[in-house]
């Protein structure tokens, strides 16, 4: 999921036919996105499609809100130069569901209208809770966001033909895509943007399923057989000049290439695989799916198909990275040397199979996947600025929705702007480091706060604001000071750190991802807070006791505002 | 939103149906379900992830063809996740769902 810097050696594919097949999907998802918004009028509407999916087409837009550039590009690249190493990845990735199955999916869509902010003020003090709520939905959906701008730079020099220096050329293009994005979003608002989702999953998943059987076919089905050709066809990865860099071999069927080589790299893992597992039930762009299917039964099927997709997704990606190890003219090493980096290796095996027209519709699949991701993100940040923040912090709850609609858009503008800035800035930065980032604060900041007030009768105010904002700032903190930020040994080959900032290091705490430390800390400061904000308040049984009946029985519950 | 405010002293009806044996039937059927199944996945998963990092040779170790333990723990975790998906997919429908339902029916005809 590392981006190389190394400028292209051979480019692939025709970018104009690239440039068409994508054209044809944002013209043909805008259509959809008119079509679907014209009854688009309360704020339920906007924020939540009025609650009207039903739980499977939900769960493909899970789907495609959660398979992002990352899941599809990153994850099959990592399998193609990483081996075992990065299918731990979609492991981590996978498993993280069931938490939001089993103790979080249904409780919210009971207890909540738009936003984690809802549930988690249900039985606390509105205003500290939800501009606490705020904050991390916004810092959260922030790294997301950059994260997938700055794969859509990668992207763009892969399969364009725009190279890294040409800032001009590839921020007209981020441009280009944020424009989309924010007219999707505006024009459509949830419905709008959930069929973006429902169409790019669709899509995503027909196209790897395609080139899945497509490798499969080549090796008899025979997967131990396509294992083995990966292996001989990859003896060493060397760098673009032809160097040896590493033995690969039988080592790309176990783990520990990437991860195994000192005690630090393995506690890192140990604390990305936390990270991970944790994290996806507190992405807010997750969370505020669950809202917009009628009942809690509803959000437990979507859930569910949004298992079996994105399990059977992984499976293919695995497929997809051994399969480019093994099919690509030049293996593991052209992989890692391409333009756009190891993202590079399901383009490259689409190429390989298919030639130009299959490259171009990966190509214009890959596009539709950050597009939708954004926008999914977008909608999620302006919902909750404008609903728990100006709505009811600003506002202390006395506002028309329509108004508050008005600022979610205006909201979702400026989201979009900073999305485009922050993407062209981000070009070249390494985006494993910001979504590790996002599931790590994810999973430090939300997590903790959501179980506790879902299951913890005692749990009050001061702790929800010790997990959230305490959770928030070590896991910040710890990145800021972390080697993924700055520290890490330069690279002759290319006179560059794998660090975000270059030539300086301020590094004091040992490993790229924080989950280890922050996420328990943040469940302890949870308990402190609520110990040291106890106090008998007649009121908190009441609402404890409310709370809990309409979690469990759905009383009460957000009903559906259109058929 | 809550009832709670208008006269704390008193017991709210949503607190009468928290207390009923209905509803504490069903809470304890909920968590009797998803307390273990998050531990147990969890613990598995973890398990996983040491075996991965702290033990390689053995993960390293071929079971048939190329295909080794390292990989057929990988996707067992697949198929472990699938199989609680499911399991707890029948256990709402049957046994979480009809008490739930039924107390809701009763909670909104008393007008809550």
């Amino acid at each position: 999921m590392t981006l190389a810097q190394t400028p292209a050696p051979a480019a692939v594919g025709n970018p104009t036919l690239n440039i068409a097949i994508f054209a044809v999907f944002v013209a043909f998802t805008l259509v959809v996105v008119f079509r679907v918004s014209r009854s688009n009028k309360t704020a339920s509407d906007y924020y939540a499609a009025g609650r009207a999916f039903s739980g499977p087409q939900n769960g493909v837009a899970i789907a495609g809100d959660y398979l992002s550039a990352a899941s599809f590009l990153g994850i099959a690249g990592a399998i193609a130069v990483n081996g075992y190493d990065g299918f731990l990845f979609s492991i981590g990735f996978l498993v993280a569901w069931l938490v939001a199955l089993l103790l979080v999916a249904e409780l919210l869509r009971n207890t909540g209208k738009f936003t984690m902010g809802d549930v988690l003020s249900f039985r606390m003090r509105q205003r500290p809770v939800r501009a606490a709520a705020a904050t991390s939905t916004l810092v959260v959906s922030f790294f997301y966001l950059v994260a997938q701008m700055a794969g859509a730079g990668a992207l763009i020099a892969l399969l364009l033909n725009i190279p890294n220096t040409d800032t001009l050329g590839q921020g007209i293009v981020i441009g280009i895509v944020g424009i989309i994005m924010i007219t999707y979003v505006l024009v459509g608002g949830m419905k709008g943007t959930t069929w973006v989702q429902i169409i790019k999953a669709t899509l995503l998943l027909v196209g790897a399923a395609t080139i899945t059987a497509w490798v499969l076919g080549r090796v008899g089905f025979n997967l131990s057989e396509l294992l083995g050709q990966a292996v001989d066809k990859n003896p060493v990865l060397t760098d673009a000049t032809g160097k040896p860099i590493k033995e690969l071999g039988d080592t790309l069927l176990n783990p520990g290439l990437q991860y195994g080589a000192t005690p630090t790299a393995k506690i890192d893992f140990v604390s990305l695989g936390l990270a991970l597992v944790l994290g996806t039930a507190g992405l807010p762009h997750i969370l505020m799916r669950f809202y917009t299917v009628p009942n809690a039964k509803e959000a437990r099927r979507s859930v569910v198909w949004a298992i079996w997709l994105i399990g059977i997704f992984y499976l293919f990606t695995l497929v997809l990275g051994y399969g480019a190890a093994a099919i690509v003219d030049g293996g593991s090493s052209r992989i890692a040397n391409a333009p756009g980096g190891t993202n590079s290796a399901a383009p490259l095996l689409a190429f390989q199979l298919g030639g130009e027209i299959l490259l171009g519709i990966i190509s214009a699949i890959a596009f539709a996947t950050i597009l939708a991701v954004v926008a999914g993100l977008t909608i999620t940040a302006s919902a909750s600025f404008a609903h728990d923040f100006y709505a009811n912090v600003i506002k202390r709850g006395e506002t028309a929705p329509d108004s508050e609609v008005k600022v979610a858009r205006r909201t979702a503008v400026v989201i979009g702007v900073i999305a485009i800035i922050a993407g062209i800035l981000a070009r070249n930065q390494n985006i494993a480091f910001l979504v590790a980032l996002a599931f790590a604060v994810a999973a430090s900041a939300n997590l903790p706060t959501l179980l506790y007030s879902l299951f913890w009768k005692r749990f009050n105010t001061t702790g929800a604001l010790f997990s959230i904002y305490g959770g928030l700032l070590i896991c910040v903190v710890l990145i800021v000071f972390s080697p993924a930020v700055s520290g890490k040994p330069v690279n002759p080959a290319t006179g560059r750190s794998a660090s975000m900032v270059q030539g300086i290091d301020f590094h004091w705490f040992p490993l790229d991802n924080p989950g280890l430390v922050s996420i328990p800390a943040s469940f302890l400061l949870g308990i402190i807070g609520t110990w040291i904000g106890r106090r008998r308040d007649p009121d908190a049984v009441a609402q404890h006791a409310e709370m809990e009946v309409r979690a469990l029985t759905g009383a009460g519950s957000e009903k559906a505002t259109v058929a | 939103m809550s009832l709670a405010g208008e006269r704390p002293a008193e017991i709210t009806q949503y607190q009468q149906v928290q207390a009923s044996p209905e509803f504490i039937q069903l809470k304890r059927k909920l968590r009797n379900f998803i307390f273990p199944m998050s531990v147990a996945f969890l613990l598995w998963y973890l398990a996983y992830v040491l075996l991965a990092t702290y033990a390689p040779a053995f993960m390293s170790t071929k079971v048939f063809g190329n295909i080794n333990v390292g990989l057929i723990i990988g996707l067992s975790q697949f198929v472990t996740t699938f199989l609680i998906t499911t399991l707890y997919v029948r256990y709402a429908n049957r046994q979480l769902d009809p008490l739930s339902e039924h107390l809701r029916r009763q909670i909104e005809e008393a007008g809550l």
